[in-house]
């Protein structure tokens, strides 16, 4: 790898545990909760009310600015709009609708039409209709993205590495259905003009890889870069600094390099919208973990309880925690009554012996922290500032770079919970900053 | 299940295998070939002052944290690596009562009185032996012949033939290449302290902290690097520039220094440019004590005064900030 970023770890990945799961749709949930914020930006305005019939793929929430619409993904009956707990530990106003059981299709959805007909603006229109969002988990608007790189994209990555322990979603995307993958970046290429593209996926998925090789022959301009598995070869940066040796600006985007990445999972959810014009009510889900039964891969609507999914898989012992996303990077959840939603990956379940804690921690400066931070920050110093409300050291050492990969906090052997340091510490500048500039400097 | 019996907690969720613990653990076992040397050389006398400086140690160590109503840090095996570094770095003659005395000053007043492990800003026990140095020269410079075995029960002042062996070190301060020969040198049957002697257990040892990733080889071989290219241009007695590089290395307590005392992690830089410079430092001024101090070894001083500069370096070292390097096809914006 001719330009293999710094630091990273190997954890052990887990992905045996559901790699050879096919996707399986699940049995319709007899109810959703949907949030009317699933993105980075601002969140919809429910469109509907209690008692209202909606149809599948209807649009049941949208809102100004930076925002995507949010859509039914089953058809019935809505049950309530109202505040329901959220993958993100508080409460969201949701839209709750029993399902009919029949999937009644909205009458809006159709096929837009061949894509050579459709001009980059109508394609990127359609996008934003069908309420597309990065589906990596970090749910940037796509259409945003899209449109913020007219003319400065010159490179377009599909993001395939799925670096994160245990989760296989992306891995059985490509290996089941790659031309949906395919097909969507292609529309993509069209949007920026583009020719080139690559897609970036690790080497510990040699089924992906050898599915993608045999229909890239009839894609010429795609290029297949297979990576070193290390944590974490997906996160943006270090992905587009992998494949082109550019690294993008502290605080910039992708687009100051001439970048565009996209999750997988994202390119085939631009297929359905523009051939099916499917917004995006569903996606494969990953449910996994040590506790878990039956774990596998799952077609699963938006809306879906986490309950329901364990249900289906079963425990084999209580799970002492449960996590939506990767271990890495995922979210502990106080409560399995949340949704799924449009970033949601993976659902982890932990047992108590892997449950992670440490009393008392102190660091013994040994400087592993440095040597695998992937953003070149010292979190040893970061952590002891933060600890004194340095703010003027936090600034200096850029905290605000800390992209919270965990990477630090993983090799750690005293164990200090440095990526919670860290997000206490922004959260500090940033009140600092909103009080006034007399701290700030 | 919405009883609130979730664990919660920040990312990351798991962790890896290595702790304090197994770390120190480590430690303890790479200097454990050493010590095997130690006792071969100079008897039973070795294993007990180490034990019983490691006894100490823990004591204090536990000692203090109770008193101060801390919470424990004696699991994490570090107070037993400062006991068994503290013992090498003295005479295997040394009293008992002394040893004890610098077990209290290495974890009392350089570790714990600084907030405990990790914040110390010099070697523990290093200081420890530059204190014994200070306020009881006698004692810390009695050199017993390889192979004349001290009895465990004896002090400092019943040894009969104890004050006569001269270390290679100071045959080397007055100019002169050393009676050991080479092989003797790099076996480590000559004077010496404790666990200094054996270059080849020390080396041992080493490669075993490399293998296990404990430490990185870069201080250590800058370190000796430094001291090998001073010896190589500025040889004396008479020796090759060779000769004199050998024995260099060889002779004192550079080995010991260079893998176990350089290296520790409290009070050596994290960044890697940082460790070169500190390294670099280390080995010069070693040969400046050795070619020009009072002194006929040097290592001790050398790396306390570049623990000082610990934090310097951490700061020349520190990496480029992601994503502001000037390359081709780098930045654009």
């Amino acid at each position: 790898m001719a330009h293999a970023f710094f630091g990273g770890i190997h954890p052990a990945d887990r992905k045996a545990l559901s790699c050879e799961q096919p996707i399986t749709p699940i049995p319709s949930p007899k109810v959703v909760v949907i949030p009317m914020s699933q993105h980075i930006g601002a969140p919809c305005q429910p469109l509907v009310k209690k008692g209202d019939t909606v149809t599948m793929g209807q649009k049941i929430g949208d809102g100004a600015g930076l925002c995507e619409p949010v859509h039914a993904s089953v058809s019935g009956t809505v049950l309530a709009v109202e505040p329901r707990p959220h993958t993100n530990g508080g409460k969201v106003m949701s839209v709750v609708i029993e399902n009919d059981g029949r999937n009644t299709l909205c009458p809006d959805i159709t096929p837009r039409g061949e894509i050579d007909d459709l001009t980059p603006e109508q394609l990127m229109d359609i996008i934003h209709e069908a309420g597309i969002v990065g589906m990596g988990g970090a749910t940037f608007p796509t259409n945003v993205k899209l449109s913020s790189g007219l003319g400065k994209v010159d490179t377009v990555i599909v993001n395939a590495s799925e670096c994160e322990p245990y989760i296989t979603a992306d891995d059985r995307l490509l290996r089941q259905e790659p031309e949906r993958v395919l097909s969507g970046l292609r529309i993509i290429l069209r949007i920026f003009g583009l020719e080139r593209a690559y897609i970036g996926i690790e080497r510990n998925k040699p089924e992906a890889i050898a599915v993608l090789q045999r229909r890239l022959e009839s894609h010429p301009g795609i290029r297949l870069q297979v990576m070193k598995t290390r944590y974490p070869q997906g996160a943006e940066k270090q992905l587009i600094q992998t494949i082109t040796g550019r690294q993008v600006p502290p605080g910039g985007l992708p687009a100051h390099v001439g970048c565009a990445v996209f999750n997988a999972a994202t390119c085939a959810a631009i297929h359905d919208a523009v051939y099916d014009g499917m917004p995006l009510i569903r996606r494969v889900v990953t449910v996994t973990g040590t506790p878990v039964t039956r774990p596998g891969n799952f077609l699963v609507p938006v809306g879906t309880l986490f309950d329901e999914l364990l249900k289906l898989t079963g425990l084999k012992e209580p799970a002492a925690k449960i996590l939506s996303g990767g271990p890495m990077m995922g979210v502990a959840q106080w409560r399995t009554d949340v949704p799924i939603t449009k970033g949601t990956n993976c659902v982890l379940a932990l047992s108590k012996k892997e449950v992670f804690s440490r009393e008392h921690p102190h660091c013994i400066r040994c400087g592993r922290c440095v040597g695998v931070c992937p953003m070149h920050l010292m979190p040893l110093y970061l952590y002891d500032y933060e600890r004194r409300s340095d703010l003027e050291g936090l600034q200096r050492m850029n905290v605000l770079d800390c992209m919270e990969c965990g990477c630090c906090a993983y090799t750690c052997p005293a164990g200090i919970p440095l990526v919670q340091s860290f997000r206490t510490a922004k959260q500090k500048l940033k009140n600092a900053q909103n009080k006034g500039p007399e701290v700030r400097k | 299940m919405n009883e609130n019996q979730l664990a919660l907690s920040s990312s990351p969720h798991i962790h890896g295998k290595k702790t304090t613990r197994s770390i120190m653990g480590d430690v303890c076992i790479a200097l454990l070939p050493a010590l095997a040397g130690a006792v071969y050389f100079f008897g039973l006398r070795a294993l007990a002052v180490t034990l019983l400086s490691c006894a100490a140690c823990v004591f204090f160590e536990w000692g203090y944290r109770k008193l101060m109503k801390l919470d424990s840090t004696v699991d994490d095996l570090s107070a037993v690596v400062t006991g068994m570094l503290i013992a090498f770095v003295c005479p295997v003659t040394i009293p008992y009562w002394a040893l004890i005395v610098g077990d209290f000053f290495a974890i009392i007043v350089v570790k714990q009185l600084f907030g405990g492990i990790g914040k110390n800003f010099v070697n523990p026990a290093l200081a420890a032996r530059a204190f014994l140095m200070l306020a009881w020269p006698a004692l810390m410079t009695v050199w017993v012949p390889s192979m004349s075995h001290v009895s465990i029960l004896s002090g400092n002042s019943a040894v009969p033939d104890a004050v006569t062996a001269a270390t290679p070190l100071a045959a080397m301060h007055t100019g002169a290449l050393p009676e050991a020969s080479l092989l003797e040198l790099f076996l480590g049957r000559t004077g010496g302290c404790l666990g200094e002697t054996s270059a080849l257990l020390l080396l041992a040892g080493g490669i075993y902290l490399v293998v296990r990733k404990v430490i990185s080889p870069r201080i250590p071989l800058v370190f000796l690097g430094t001291v090998a290219l001073v010896a190589f241009l500025f040889p004396q007695g008479g020796a090759s520039g060779l000769q004199w590089v050998a024995c260099s290395l060889l002779s004192g307590g550079v080995m010991l220094g260079a893998i176990f005392m350089a290296t520790d992690y409290a009070t050596s830089p994290v960044t890697p440019w940082g460790q070169v410079c500190f390294a670099v430092g280390c080995g010069l001024i070693t040969m400046f004590i050795r070619y020009f101090g009072a002194y006929p070894e040097g290592v001790s001083y050398a790396i306390l005064v570049m623990n000082v500069c610990t934090m310097l370096f951490d700061r020349i070292g520190r990496p480029r900030r992601f994503g502001l390097r000037k390359k081709k096809g780098g930045v654009k914006a």
